[in-house]
């Protein structure tokens, strides 16, 4: 028994020492055992929270354990140990549920306390629309013009184990959220299509994303910095591939931020109506539309474009990439109701689409020779 | 032929019972033939589940994908998770209630021999149709052993009407089963079995059975709206129509939290036996142990959206669910309270059900107490849906329910074939699955507080040193349990030492009076309590 | 020694039905899943078949374990203890029904009480009806569903009435009850007219029901354009109807099974479990009938 004795002693001492263990074997920055503490008032009170439910429930295991294993080792038979004859005692059934009914009162108040403020996003300074699908986030700022998708950024060949690994493997967007700091800053969070969820350990943020519904949560950001997640519900073949990113910028930052980004996405617009009245060639639609079909169907239709049987479509030798043009555009622009086939009409401009519908048409032996122009796209789009 | 102690000389009479041949297994309606298939199946399937467990370790062994596609992976999660609950946990309990309940309350078998059959043989077949489903075209199930909806329905493949259906045949099978326990336990007492001297065991499982014939439809029913949801443009769990996802989760949970509950409580009436046994003296608070499983029950029906606090449920559900759920922590600890009462002053041996027992009362109680940091609502935003969450159910279901059945197969196994088991290679299997088992489960707590989400074919950097170890202690506990395949198969051949009836210096109760092994027909007259 | 003190209970032998069951439901579940798929897509297979020799070999269970159940009832094999058996798995059964229909109430409540009046914004979700259903009303029966509000449309599907065929259909089921119970009571007291007489009827008023309840669909499906798909009134409406529907249809085929043995004779004052069970059965699905005809139609 000498063995259980030490190995539940080691056990133990490596719980209570995990801090320690933390400091030593750290290689990464975020390297980290325990919960973040975060940095907003709300996810260090969490952090506290967490902290005293641990220490209790280590303590209550120290007790339960050390009389069990006290017993052990001293009521053996082969130490001479007879048993003795009780087996029953009111008192004693009365106090061990009453005491630990006790505790649970203690653990519960400070609970609801933080949980009651934690779900209060009334009054908030910025309200952001976010909106996941599969498998990227949407942002749009409720109070101003801008929005757009936020996708992994992640090459596909560090996942392949092709190069090497950066840092933020697996936790780098192209377009990260902006927030201020010190604001209140309101997260209207809901899905186009499964359920994710959106969540920020620093915050102490996750909220599900349910679609056709919203739910609200908030956050304070004391520090400016780039703050990580990642979509905590499975929501299919990627839910491992969508991370969240957050920078949180000085108030005047943000604002500065958010009038370069309303220029932006203007003139955006702008040059979308210049581009209908003109002709790619079918080289650069081809390659920009390799570019958006990596970025954007590879991870369903796959970068071969046979699909995955069953599940999502091929479009190497499909009928509609290969004779259907009008509901070829059709399905790209708008979608498939009831599928995972996504409307790509908002996601992308005028022109990638062209040019993926391009490349989906001329790609994997599909050669139709056809191109789609930019105004082949806005007549469907336009309904004309 | 007329009492139990004559059965011990006229063993021999009874041999012509046991048919031989396939027949034997296919056509059987005897509760201990029924119970070794159940038995035997549940194993076979937690080597299958395990099979996949090791699948999902590799993948997980260093970052980037390297051995199965993200969609595979998913398969690989739902179906092991499927597997476990179903096809292992569960039907293992069944097979020992089939063994142990009649010979431990005085009956001549089960109450419903036929339908016994009856359910057994409908769960090779539910596993056969889920499992073929790997191999259809769109694959298998990919959404988690949850399903939630939508992504079960709209966002599903095909094989999902498969899926429904052999869940459905499944919840049949559970159903059978359960009602044969409960009415053995109601009408086939022998005389003198009063409730209160009834085996905690026969207790545990009476209200188990209860649990599941309360919440195995509801199970039915949600997968028949996932049926309908997909393919006949029902909107239960689809807003456009007035439906919501969040109803699935609901109604998946109202039978999820006692389907947890399912997994534990006959847990609780094994070691309610081993322990005593091991200390040579008597359970204590048996009383006590019987409301508390009661409340525990109870209680089960009314804590389900604990799984669901991140769906933005108002704050009043929230607390009312967090203190539903922080109570259920006061009838189980009075549990843990009574077997350590139980060992103090007692004269302990280690055998190795003991063995188990004790790791268990530990294990148990670790992934109670994470069970109960879940329950904290402002913390299980961080908590949920990630390794966290994987540790704590890991800790009560491999190291809670599964050592109990372990315990529990060591304990009566040499009642059954009437031969000591190896007793070197149980203890080998012992320390080798109890270490590695840690090995496996405890550092996902700790990349879970970190932030590495469940479900995921592929991590960030700074989980990576633990995954590796995580992996390795994976792969030894699943080695781990070729030990026990070997023992056990031993054990069938009937190799080993005879034991005598008792078996085990302390054990009291009625499967004990009868010889080993336990004749095939145990009581075909009652036996009289003292 | 304790021979005559106790009864003996009967254990079965060895029997072919149970696995012959456990096949049948295989096919049945194989089948359904493939004919769902097929059915719904254009692809094709042998799903149905499959689906349909399972139901066969149900069947063939069904009417040999029966057979065998009543050969060995009739000759006096069984127990009173195990009577007691087969009553209580049947009162157990009854109740796991009763939680598969709460599973849809508890559909048919949520739905009411909390989605709905959600999606148009009550409690914390006022965002949920600005954003995303601006518009949306509540209402139930529901009838302009979310979708339709955002595509500014009116409702085409009407609200099924209580009056009419659902009130009639109440009445028959009530009525029904109390005929098996006096059958039953006729049974009891030996009065073997009086048994088929009122077991007869009860058996023609489940099948009105069940013809009339088909009229209703119809009516629905043509008039109100009520159908499966119409939202969660319609998914609700229909679920919980149907499957009443197909307990009252399992329940009339066992009415008439029993009808049939009591014209041979096969049921004594005594010794009658399997009527019993078939009255049960019948008196649980007209309770469900009146929770539904009280939640799904009045209310
Ligand atoms: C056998 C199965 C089993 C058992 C017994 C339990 C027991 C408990 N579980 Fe667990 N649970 C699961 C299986 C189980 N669980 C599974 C499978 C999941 C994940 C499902 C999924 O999402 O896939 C899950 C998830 C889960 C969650 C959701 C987490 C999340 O997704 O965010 C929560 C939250 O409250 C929870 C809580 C609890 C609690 C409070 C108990 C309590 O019953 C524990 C009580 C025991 C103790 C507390 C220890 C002993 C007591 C003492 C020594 C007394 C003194 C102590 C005090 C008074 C503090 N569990
Ligand atoms: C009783 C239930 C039970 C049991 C016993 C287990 C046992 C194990 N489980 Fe699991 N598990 C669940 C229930 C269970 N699990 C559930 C419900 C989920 C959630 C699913 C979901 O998210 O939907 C889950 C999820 C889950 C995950 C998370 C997956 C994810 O989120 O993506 C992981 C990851 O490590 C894991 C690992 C393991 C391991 C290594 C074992 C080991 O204990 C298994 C050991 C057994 C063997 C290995 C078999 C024996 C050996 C052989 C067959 C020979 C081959 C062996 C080698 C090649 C070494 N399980
Ligand atoms: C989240 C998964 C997903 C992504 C990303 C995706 N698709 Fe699809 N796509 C689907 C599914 C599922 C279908 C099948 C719809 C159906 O059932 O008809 C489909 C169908 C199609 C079809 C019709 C194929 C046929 O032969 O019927 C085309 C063309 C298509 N997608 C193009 C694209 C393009 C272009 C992109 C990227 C801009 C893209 N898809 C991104 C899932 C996806
Ligand atoms: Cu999105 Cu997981
Ligand atoms: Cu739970």
């Amino acid at each position: 028994m000498k063995k259980t004795m030490s190995g539940a002693v080691a056990f133990l001492t490596g719980i209570l020492a995990f801090p320690a263990i933390a400091e030593s074997t750290s290689q990464l920055d975020q390297y980290q055992l325990n919960l973040t503490k975060g940095v907003t008032d709300i996810s260090a009170e969490v952090y506290d929270l967490h902290m005293l439910m641990f220490i209790i429930c280590v303590v209550i295991a120290v007790a339960v354990f050390g009389v069990m294993f006290y017993s052990m080792v001293f009521h053996r038979k082969s130490k001479g140990a007879k048993p003795a004859n009780f087996h029953e005692s009111v008192k004693v059934e009365i106090a061990w549920t009453v005491v630990p009914f006790i505790i649970l009162i203690f653990m519960a108040i400070p609970a609801a306390q933080t949980l009651i403020a934690m779900e209060d996003s009334s009054s908030p300074d910025v309200s952001v629309l976010v909106t996941g699908s599969q498998w990227k986030w949407h942002y749009k700022y409720m109070d101003s013009d801008v929005e757009f998708f936020s996708v992994l950024a992640t090459q596909p060949e560090q996942i392949a184990n092709k190069f090497e690994k950066g840092i933020n493997y697996l936790l780098e967007v192209d377009r990260p959220l902006v927030i201020p700091t010190g604001k209140k800053v309101r997260f209207l969070v809901t899905s186009d299509d499964v359920i994710h969820s959106w969540w920020v350990p620093d915050f102490a943020v996750k909220k599900d994303a349910n679609p056709g519904f919203i739910n609200e949560a908030w956050t304070k950001v004391n520090e400016p910095g780039i703050y990580r997640g990642q979509c905590a519900e499975l929501c299919g073949k990627d839910h491992g591939f969508m991370p969240v990113v957050v920078i949180a910028k000085e108030p005047a930052e943000y604002e500065a931020w958010i009038a370069e980004q309303q220029d932006i996405q203007r003139r955006a617009k702008e040059e979308e109506q210049k581009l209908l009245a003109m002709n790619m060639e079918m080289g650069e639609l081809m390659e920009v539309g390799e570019r958006v079909y990596l970025a954007t169907c590879a991870a369903c239709h796959m970068p071969n474009g046979e699909g995955l049987p069953g599940a999502f479509p091929a479009l190497k030798g499909s009928d509609m990439a290969l004779n259907d043009m009008q509901a070829h555009i059709d399905i790209v622009v708008n979608g498939k109701a009831g599928t995972s086939m996504q409307a790509f009409g908002k996601q992308l401009s005028l022109k990638e689409l062209a040019a993926v519908i391009t490349y989906e048409r001329n790609a994997w032996g599909n050669n139709t020779g056809e191109t789609v122009q930019a105004k082949d796209v806005n007549a469907l789009v336009t309904g004309q | 032929m007329s009492t139990v102690t004559d059965h011990a000389h006229h063993e021999d009479d009874h041999h012509h019972h046991a048919p031989s041949g396939i027949k034997r297994w296919l056509f059987t309606t005897n509760h201990k033939d029924i119970g070794t298939l159940y038995l035997w199946f549940a194993f076979i399937m937690f080597l299958t589940g395990g099979a996949m467990a090791m699948v999902i370790r590799a993948e997980l062994f260093q970052p980037g994908l390297q051995i199965v596609d993200p969609h595979f992976f998913n398969q690989m999660t739902t179906v092991h998770g499927l597997i476990m609950v179903f096809g292992a946990v569960m039907p293992a309990f069944t097979g020992l209630a089939n063994w142990l309940v009649p010979m431990m309350i005085g009956a001549p078998d089960m109450a419903l021999p036929r339908m016994n059959n009856w359910s057994f043989w409908i769960l090779p077949f539910a596993f056969t149709i889920l499992l073929a489903s790997l191999f259809m075209e769109g694959g298998g199930p990919a959404f988690g052993w949850t399903f939630y909806a939508p992504l079960s329905t709209t966002y599903s493949g095909d094989t999902t009407a498969l899926f429904v259906f052999s869940v459905h045949i499944m919840g049949i099978s559970s159903i059978m089963g359960a009602i044969n326990v409960i009415v053995t336990i109601f009408n086939m007492r022998a005389p003198g079995m009063t409730w209160m001297k009834m085996p905690l065991f026969v207790w545990t499982w009476l209200i188990t059975a209860f649990l599941l014939i309360a919440v195995m439809p509801v199970l039915a029913g949600v997968v028949t709206m996932v049926l309908t949801d997909k393919f006949f443009g029902t909107s239960f769990f689809d807003a456009a129509g007035g439906g919501d996802p969040v109803m699935f989760q609901h109604i998946f949970w109202f039978f999820g939290h006692p389907e947890v509950y399912i997994m534990i409580l006959p847990a609780f009436g094994i070691i309610s036996a081993i322990v005593p046994t091991f200390s040579r003296k008597k359970l204590f608070g048996y009383a006590s142990m019987v409301y508390a499983t009661t409340s525990i029950a109870l209680l089960s029906f009314i804590v389900w959206a604990h799984h669901m606090f991140t769906t933005g449920m108002p704050v009043a559900a929230e607390l009312f669910f967090m203190l539903a759920t922080m109570l259920i922590s006061v009838p189980t600890g009075v549990k843990v309270f009574n077997w350590v009462a139980t060992m103090w002053r007692g004269s302990l041996t280690f055998e190795v059900p003991m063995l188990f027992a004790l790791a268990f009362i530990v294990l148990f109680t670790i992934g109670g107490l994470s069970g109960l940091m879940l329950a904290i609502v402002p913390v299980d935003f961080q908590y949920h849906d990630t390794y966290f969450v994987v540790a704590h159910f890991h800790y009560v279901l491999v190291t809670g329910a599964i050592f109990s059945i372990m315990a529990a197969v060591y304990y009566w196994l040499p009642k059954w074939t009437g031969k000591m088991f190896d007793i070197t290679l149980a203890k080998w299997h012992f320390w080798c699955s109890l270490i590695s088992v840690n090995v496996l489960f405890f550092p996902m707590h700790f990349i879970g507080l970190a932030g590495m989400p469940r479900r995921i074919p592929d991590y960030a950097l700074q989980f990576a040193d633990f995954n590796k170890w995580i992996s390795i202690g994976g792969f030894a506990f699943g080695l781990s349990q070729l030990l026990f395949l070997w023992l056990l198969i031993k054990a069938c051949r009937k190799e080993g030492e005879p034991v005598s009836d008792q078996v085990w210096e302390g054990a009291e109760g009625l499967e004990w009076e009868i010889p080993s092994p336990a004749p095939y027909h145990t009581f075909e007259t009652p036996p009289v309590i003292k | 020694m304790a021979q005559q003190e106790y009864e003996r209970y009967y254990v079965p032998d060895q029997s072919p039905w149970p696995i012959v069951g456990a096949v049948a439901l295989f096919l049945i579940a194989f089948g359904a899943g493939n004919f769902v798929v097929e059915s719904t897509s254009d692809k094709d297979g042998f799903g149905g078949w499959t689906l349909l020799a399972g139901l066969a070999t149900l069947l063939v269970m069904l009417v040999g374990w029966f057979r065998n159940q009543i050969h060995e009832s009739m000759s006096g094999m069984y127990s009173a203890q195990l009577g007691r058996s087969y009553r209580q798995g049947m009162a157990w059964f009854i109740f796991s029904e009763v939680m598969f229909f709460a599973a849809f109430f508890g559909a048919l409540f949520y739905a009411r009480v909390i989605s709905v009046p959600w999606l148009a914004g009550e409690g914390n979700n006022a965002m949920t009806n600005e954003v995303l259903w601006n518009g949306f009303e509540a209402a139930w029966p529901l009838l302009v569903q979310p979708m339709d509000a955002l595509a500014g449309g009116e409702a085409s599907t009407k609200m099924m009435p209580w009056t009419g065929l659902p009130l009639i259909n109440t009445a028959l089921l009530l009525v029904s009850s109390v005929t098996l119970h006096y059958a039953h009571v006729g049974l009891e007291q030996g009065k073997r007219s009086k048994l088929i007489g009122l077991l007869g009827l009860t058996i023609v008023l489940g099948s009105i029901f069940v013809v009339l309840q088909g009229m209703e669909y119809v009516h629905a499906y043509r008039d109100l354009d009520l159908t499966l798909d119409s939202g969660v009134y319609g998914n609700t409406f229909f679920l919980l109807t149907g499957f009443h529907g197909m307990h009252v249809t399992l329940g009339t085929i066992i009415l008439i099974v029993l009808f049939l043995r009591c014209l041979k004779g096969h049921f004594t004052p005594d010794n009658h479990f399997a009527f019993q069970a078939g009255s049960w059965y019948w008196h649980f699905v007209d309770v469900v009938w009146v929770l539904l005809f009280f939640f799904v139609y009045i209310l």
